[in-house]
């Protein structure tokens, strides 16, 4: 039951060959089991995913099934789900739980998703290791045979993708505001599309950095992803940023081919100190499209060197203003001190963890008064460049196809004394988020030592259509089959 | 009219530009569906936007856009078909995001102008610098508990429109006259209720000082006036204490100021180390707003008419004094008074009886010209009365208080209380000859050539037949009686 794919469990479900009260017992059996060791989910909720595939199991009954009735899926606990507290896996929101529910995860219900709890992330969705949570870090369920020692799943939604990893759900939402989605799929093995920017509502999500910050799916294939991105998205009224445009249908682009298709290679994305088995598989990942028929196309992206460093000022500025309202007066936790200033100071000091507070600061600085021209005004500037970049290379080509992270997975507690090496993580996904294009990391191979590896295709906007065919046809030729380590014991 | 301040060193004029802050009327606020009434139950009309909610993102009310839009067209300034929503960051209690959504590069209207009609009949142009929309805060309630502040939001993200004007005013009067006419013009618009003691109109003033001709100098701004009377005091205490400084041989420093009315001075209100770092940036929550042109010639095709034109029309349509039209084109319900009395009747002497016996009796009375003691209609009647000679001049003032009084009609009035004029030749000839008779010495003394005892003739007829004669009748008898 476990290595079915969500389009296989839902086809299943309609079938009546299990219930969604089987398949959903299962599933949280198996989490029940395995979360203790991953820490994948802050907050199961198992008594609300029987209920809702009881629901399930009578919506089928009458034969009302929806796209996703009965299926189990774990919520980044940056999704606001009423009545379920919602943490942002920060201290500063442990109590809180949200009236109201975001405008993604109620698409998901309304199609008759199953939600077995809310899953671990960095705090505030700061981090590319899942390291920064106040509830804990989470295990990456791939390890190395003879090494013992956790690997992390990548960041920020870490627990997401473990719990879709280790088969303790059969899909997650996540979030992804430089590579949140994609660098833990690569790390962990499986499939997360970022969409296009304005493609998902941002109503209800807790908000990092607003004018990146982007729902989407993680999910064992390119077609589960497809199908999951296609419920979560669609124009929201109440988010000024969200696009009015119609949803096609993801899942029927998938199978689509290549045939004709201009894939081009970013030669700024090559470099020296490239691991050669992350450059092979780049290469070998081109041979396939240009098997399935694609012309593979060089083009430039001449200003991708600043865009880690714009990022990294550009999403602190707007968190550090984002994170004001947390405050300790009307939600969330209160650390009371003799007067106004010194509440807000306790309150913040005891709320927020390291990283949270390192943005806050870095954000405080860059839109100061005397800094903001050199530093927001100009990272605007080149945020421009970069999108006349990708621009300029979408009028030559179709797609793109790069590397999605620079490394395989990492040990936990490795690079946390150097932030700047942490950063680093996130030098491929982060232009996808400064230009507001739909970028997809799939499993591709293993590295030497047996971790996975992921490939990026990026796309033009509002054209996830083409990033789904292209990652439908590098599925297919990759045949990705390994399984993580803990998924063989479990 | 010119307005200094004779120091030692000089003279000195004043420098003035205001900063109004007018909410926009709307039924709901800027960026939520949460309403917007005045005096609302603490945190009933609170939106989890409005909290600022995790999650909650702000979307534009196009009614608050319109009515800015509306506004700067009252104005006759610029649209700018695009602008743009900043964050100004900085935290308290009553500011729910810990930012201030608001307009500070690109405001949605740019330069507009305001005229003044002085009373010396010369008027003025005022500088409109631009309008933009921004959030209101919160209400901190300081006096609820001994130890601790409570918070009503009912207020937080309502819409407010900030029209700032150039430095362009010279006197506290002109500083008064510029509120009442930007009262009167989005009174007049409906986009502003203009009522300053509820708070939907306040004042920041800019004042400095510097001798006629020089640069200039260092200002103060004094926060939140909140009537136009104590902008007015404002500005005169708050130039004399500028010029003391100069003088005493120191230097105005930038600061912001509150104006302490019982005491008449201003106050510093923080000190410069508490000064604010805003950390402006472009709110990356929303778009840069973009509007259609159509739809701005749309607001505008259907704008009320002006203060401006409306008085230009009263000059030119009901031959006006310059100064008449002013005044009753200041509110929008006096005019519309005015010319309810006016139409098809002596507009002038219309304009003489709302100017004068209205707006006397509204004073008296406590009350407003939206609920007058005597409507128009009411007036109207006893001008017509006046004009086919059922009564005098003088008998129309006793009818209008009587009406004020009783609320009855004037016809119904002029029958029960007797006042139609005399006008029977007869009866006043007899009166007249019964005056003459018992002033024989008076007489006399008018016809060896004491012309002035003429009009005590006329009063003691009057007197004599209760103010009912047709005066001019009166006169006529008197002139033949005493030929």
């Amino acid at each position: 039951m476990f290595e079915l794919s969500l389009a296989e469990a839902r086809d299943a479900l309609r079938a009546r060959k299990f219930s969604a009260a089987e398949l959903t017992e299962a599933y949280l059996s198996r989490l029940e089991a395995l979360n203790p060791k991953l820490n994948a989910y802050i907050t199961p909720t198992p008594e609300l995913a029987l209920k809702q595939a009881a629901a399930a199991d009578a919506a089928l009954a009458r034969g009302e099934g929806g796209p996703l009735t009965g299926i189990p899926l774990a919520i980044k606990d940056l999704f606001c789900t009423a009545g379920v507290r919602t943490t942002a896996a920060s201290n500063i929101l442990r109590p809180f739980v949200p009236p109201y529910e975001s405008t993604v995860t109620a698409h998901l219900l309304r199609d008759g998703a199953v939600f077995l709890g809310k899953a671990n992330l960095d705090e505030f969705a700061m981090g590319s290791s899942n390291m920064t949570s106040a509830f804990g870090a989470v295990a990456n369920p791939w390890t190395l045979p003879g090494d013992a020692r956790p690997r992390v799943p990548g960041g920020s939604s870490g627990g997401s993708a473990a719990a879709v990893a280790a088969r303790i759900a059969l899909g997650a939402t996540a979030t992804d505001t430089g590579g949140s989605i994609r660098q833990p799929a690569s790390f962990c093995g499986i499939v997360g599309i970022k969409p296009t920017y304005g493609r998902c509502s941002r109503w209800g999500i807790v908000a990092f950095a607003s004018s990146l910050d982007q729902a989407g799916p993680l999910a064992r294939t390119v077609e589960d992803a497809a199908i999951l991105l296609g419920s979560m998205a669609g124009f929201d009224p109440k988010d000024s940023t969200s696009a009015d445009i119609a949803v096609p249908d993801f899942a029927a682009a998938c199978a689509r081919g290549v045939k004709g298709l201009r894939i081009g290679v970013p030669r700024e994305y090559r470099s020296d100190d490239m691991p050669p088995e992350i450059e092979a598989l780049w290469q070998q990942g081109l041979a396939w499209l240009k098997d399935a028929g694609a012309e593979i196309v060089d083009v430039s992206l001449p200003h991708t060197k600043y865009g880690l460093a714009t990022y990294y000022i550009v999403a602190p500025a707007e968190a550090s203003s984002n994170l004001a309202r947390y405050d300790g007066v009307r939600f969330g936790a209160r650390v009371e001190g003799a007067d106004l200033i010194e509440m807000y100071e306790n309150t913040r000091a005891a709320g927020f963890g390291a990283e949270v507070k390192r943005r806050v600061l870095i954000g405080t600085y860059v839109l100061s008064a005397g800094y903001y021209d050199a530093y927001y005004l100009r990272a605007q500037k080149v945020r421009a460049l970069i999108r006349r970049d990708f621009t300029e290379a979408f009028g030559k080509v179709d797609a793109l196809l790069t590397p999605t992270t620079p490394s395989a997975a990492f040990v936990q507690g490795e690079r946390m004394d150097d932030p700047v090496k942490m950063y680093l993580n996130d030098v491929f996904t982060v232009p996808a988020n400064m230009s507001g294009i739909p970028g997809l990391s799939l499993p591709a191979g293993l590295d030497s030592s047996g971790l996975p590896l992921g490939l990026q295709v990026l796309g033009k906007p509002f054209d996830e259509e083409t990033v789904f065919a292209v990652a439908g046809a590098l599925e297919k030729a990759a045949h990705f089959t390994a399984r993580p380590a803990l998924q063989a014991e479990g | 009219m010119s307005y200094t301040i004779e120091g030692r060193t000089g003279v000195w004029e004043v420098v003035i530009g205001l900063e109004v802050h007018c909410q926009v009327i709307s039924k709901a606020k800027l960026f939520s569906g949460a309403a917007t009434t005045f005096g609302a139950e603490p945190n009933t009309q609170v939106s989890f936007v409005d909290a600022a909610f995790p999650g909650m993102l702000p979307v534009p009310n196009r009614e608050c856009i319109a009515q800015a839009v509306r506004t700067g067209l009252g104005l006759r300034a610029q649209i700018n078909l695009v602008s743009r929503f900043d964050r100004k960051n900085y935290f308290y209690p009553d500011l729910p995001f810990g930012y201030q959504i608001t307009q500070f590069e690109k405001p949605l209207v740019g330069k507009g102008t305001i005229t003044l009609e002085l009373e010396d009949g010369t008027t003025r142009e005022i500088g409109v610098t631009r309008l933009h929309l921004e959030q209101d805060a919160g209400k901190s309630l300081h006096d609820q508990n001994p130890t601790k502040t409570y918070v009503d939001l009912n207020r937080a993200g309502v819409g407010l429109m900030e029209i700032v004007s150039e430095p362009d005013m010279r006197s506290p009067e002109e500083a008064g006259a510029y509120l009442r006419k930007l009262r009167s013009i989005v009174r007049t618009l409906g986009t502003c209720d203009g009522n300053m003691e509820e708070g939907s109109m306040r004042a920041d003033v800019n004042v400095s000082v510097r001798h006629p001709g020089e640069d200039y100098r260092t200002r103060c701004e004094i926060k939140n006036v909140n009537s136009i009377r104590f902008v007015m005091q404002a500005v005169e205490v708050e130039a004399a204490r500028q010029v003391q400084v100069w003088e005493d041989g120191e230097e105005v420093v930038q600061e912001t100021r509150l104006f302490d009315s019982a005491h008449g001075e201003t106050r510093p209100m923080r000190s410069k180390e508490d000064a604010h770092d805003y950390r402006y940036f472009p709110d990356p929550d929303l778009l840069p707003l973009e509007l259609d042109p159509a739809w701005v010639a749309g607001l505008k095709a259907a704008l009320p008419e002006l203060p401006d034109d409306r008085r230009a029309r009263f000059m030119e349509d009901y031959g006006l004094s310059p100064y008449d039209a002013s005044v009753l084109v200041a509110e929008r319900a006096s005019a519309d008074y005015f010319e309810a009395v006016a139409k098809g009747r002596d507009a002038k002497q219309a304009a003489n009886w709302v100017t004068g016996e209205l707006f006397a009796l509204l004073n008296r009375a406590g009350r407003t010209i939206e609920d007058p003691p005597v409507p128009a209609a009411a007036l109207g009647r006893i001008l017509d009365l006046i004009a086919d000679g059922t009564i005098n001049g003088k008998i129309a003032k006793t009818l209008f208080e009587a009406v004020a009084e009783t609320g009855e009609s004037p016809d119904a009035l002029v029958e029960k209380r007797g006042l139609r004029q005399v006008t029977d030749t007869g009866a006043i000839d007899a009166v007249i000859a019964r005056i003459l008779g018992a002033n024989a010495d008076k007489v006399a003394q008018y016809k060896s050539g004491k012309d002035k005892l003429f009009g005590f003739f006329v009063g003691q007829v009057m007197r004599e037949m209760k103010g009912k004669a047709n005066p001019a009748l009166v006169n006529e008898a008197l002139k033949r009686a005493l030929g």
